[in-house]
């Protein structure tokens, strides 16, 4: 059945546990993103220590899909360079853009790769990328500030 | 066939639905669709589909341009379908306006009125267009985003102030939330709205608006398709509707403006088609609604949409609504049933049309949406271009479940069970 295939019992884990929830003091940079098709929110921030990803805080107004894919997203970026959080990043946006066509590599994305299912369904990759994407954005707006 | 009789009406639904072939496919992995977006555009019967293929196949030219035979046939073909949606809708041939969808409808009128205030040298008739600081537009908090955003650009452009009606708990315009004034020129309002499908108090709005002389535009989208609607009766100014959400074509829409009114408008689009003489100095315009629709129109479509009219004509528009009010009122009562489930909007049957949204606590509505699709229903979740009316119940999604006149009693009984077996899916009890 594709239901199973797409809502993975690790999303469904995060989605009711989700891990590295709320907004945390201190943060260099926050973003808010929408997804203008379904009003669907994540304020999101993020604390660097040099070049290391030392927090990243948030609050998701939205579906299971956003909720589990940010709560992993802190799993997979906290204590990481940055340099090393944006392959992450690629390698998890590389896989939820691809409709189905690549598996992800769990060495890079580790519970990243439940997302696979959701990339079959086009208007569900917005949902997984929503706080990947303000993740990016905040990364850049710290990047900015410093320079 | 009995299964397939609707209750109230008698109407043949196992006939009408043999004329729409979309609804007989199966989707994701077998499941008989079920489809509940009518809302968001109707499917077509093949009278519709034949009717834009025969044209293309016998009749195709451009209207309004060449002396040959086809030409002549194409433009009669393409203003007999203006002559049947007037007569469905209660209104005068060269009242109504081609458009490519109602959103353009909406902002031709937008339009007219940011011309006028521009104060080039048109004509002295477009004076009572004219809009600047201290006038108001009211439009209302449940509108679409179609009937919100070009009087909010309206506004940014000529200095004027939008302001809005609230919404009642239960999905309504909230008519006791705001004073019309002699400021305000233009009250725009939604005749069904799209989520919660409360059908608006239209005499009374257009009282209060004629009250102070301000003009009334009446977002139809929601109710010409599913409803008996007389526009002169409803003594409105302007109205628009969309051809693809009447069983007709997408691509094609129409304004409704009275007369008098669009005689005294300035053009929106300019170029071929919509002028009286042009020289190099300057052009004048042809009377309307030929002043509106510059450049070759849609025809297949125009006529596609008259074979619509056609269709629900044959049917009747009373028998449509009542056909799609003992759909809401199955779904509302099967949905009572469930626990968790939040209709947003009125939940009863009274100055209500067909479409139901709701929320189910603990699960989100694309979730919820998923499951649905999973069974082979398919519904609309998010905002509806109503973000305001989400913001304003403190929701950021709903589920939306609409229907058309093919829409089977068993097929909305089926939301009930796809809403439970999505409660179960994510463990909300």
């Amino acid at each position: 059945m594709k239901l199973e295939q797409m809502y993975q019992e690790i999303i469904l884990d995060h989605y009711r546990q989700p891990h590295g929830a709320g907004l945390r003091e201190p943060f260099d940079a926050e973003t808010h993103h929408i997804n203008p098709t379904c009003g669907d929110e994540v304020t999101l921030r993020v604390k660097l220590t040099g070049d290391t990803v030392a927090d990243v805080s948030y609050e998701t107004l939205g579906c299971s899909i956003s909720q589990a894919s940010t709560s992993v997203l802190t799993d997979l970026v906290v204590g990481k360079s940055i340099s090393e959080a944006f392959t992450i990043l690629e390698s998890f946006q590389e896989m939820a853009q691809s409709r189905g066509k690549i598996a992800g590599d769990e060495d890079v994305i580790g519970d990243g790769v439940a997302f696979a299912g959701v990339s079959k369904y086009p208007a569900r990759v917005k949902c997984a990328l929503l706080g990947w994407m303000a993740f990016k954005d905040a990364v850049a707006r710290v990047k900015e500030e410093a320079s | 066939m009995t299964a397939l009789q609707a209750p109230s009406t008698g109407l043949d639904l196992a006939a009408i639905r043999d004329d729409f072939p979309i609804l007989h496919r199966t989707v994701r992995e077998g499941r008989p669709l079920v489809y509940l977006d009518s809302g968001a555009t109707s499917q077509r019967p093949r009278q519709v589909l034949d009717a834009e293929r025969t044209f293309l196949e016998t009749h195709n030219a451009a209207v309004h341009r060449g002396a040959h035979q086809l030409a002549e046939e194409a433009t009669d073909d393409y203003e007999a379908a203006r002559a049947k949606i007037a007569v469905l809708v209660g209104a005068e041939p060269e009242e109504l306006v081609f458009t490519k969808n109602a959103t353009e409808g909406i902002n031709l009128v937008a339009y007219a009125f940011s011309n006028s205030s521009i104060r080039t040298a048109l004509s002295a008739e477009s004076e009572r267009f004219v809009l600047g600081p201290g006038d108001e537009i009211v439009v209302t908090e449940l509108e679409h985003h179609a009937n919100l955003v070009p009087w909010q650009e309206l506004c940014r452009r000529t200095g004027a102030t939008l302001r809005w009606y609230g919404i009642t708990d239960d999905g309504r315009i909230d008519l006791d939330s705001l004073e019309l004034s002699e400021r305000t020129k233009v009250v725009a309002f939604a005749h069904q709205s799209n989520v919660t499908a409360a059908i608006a108090p239209v005499a009374e709005l257009v009282r209060r608006a004629r009250a102070v002389g301000a003009f009334t535009v009446l977002d139809a989208c929601q109710s010409v398709p599913h409803m008996p609607v007389n526009l002169t009766g409803l003594g409105v100014d302007f109205a628009a509707f969309s051809g693809h959400k009447m069983l007709g074509p997408s691509g094609v829409g129409v304004l409704y403006g009275r007369t008098e009114l669009l005689e005294a408008m300035p053009p929106f689009l300019t170029g071929g088609s919509m002028i009286e003489m042009v020289r190099m100095e300057g052009s004048t315009y042809a009377p309307p609604p030929q002043r509106f629709e510059a450049g070759v129109p849609m025809t297949s479509q125009a006529v596609g949409l008259g074979a619509a009219v056609d269709y629900l004509s044959a049917i009747g528009m009373d028998t449509v609504f009542a056909h799609e009010q003992e759909l809401a009122r199955v779904a509302l009562d099967t949905l009572a049933e469930v626990p968790g489930v939040r209709i947003v909007g009125p939940a009863d049957l009274t100055d209500r049309g067909g479409a139901v949204a709701f929320v189910v606590d603990g699960v989100h509505a694309h979730d919820v949406g998923q499951v649905l699709d999973d069974r082979g229903i398919a519904v609309r979740v998010g905002h509806h271009c109503a973000w305001p009316l989400h913001r304003r119940f403190g929701i950021a999604a709903t589920v939306r479940a609409s229907f058309h006149v093919y829409t089977t009693v068993e097929e909305v009984a089926q939301l009930a069970d796809g809403v439970r077996a999505a409660r179960a899916f994510f463990g909300v009890s």
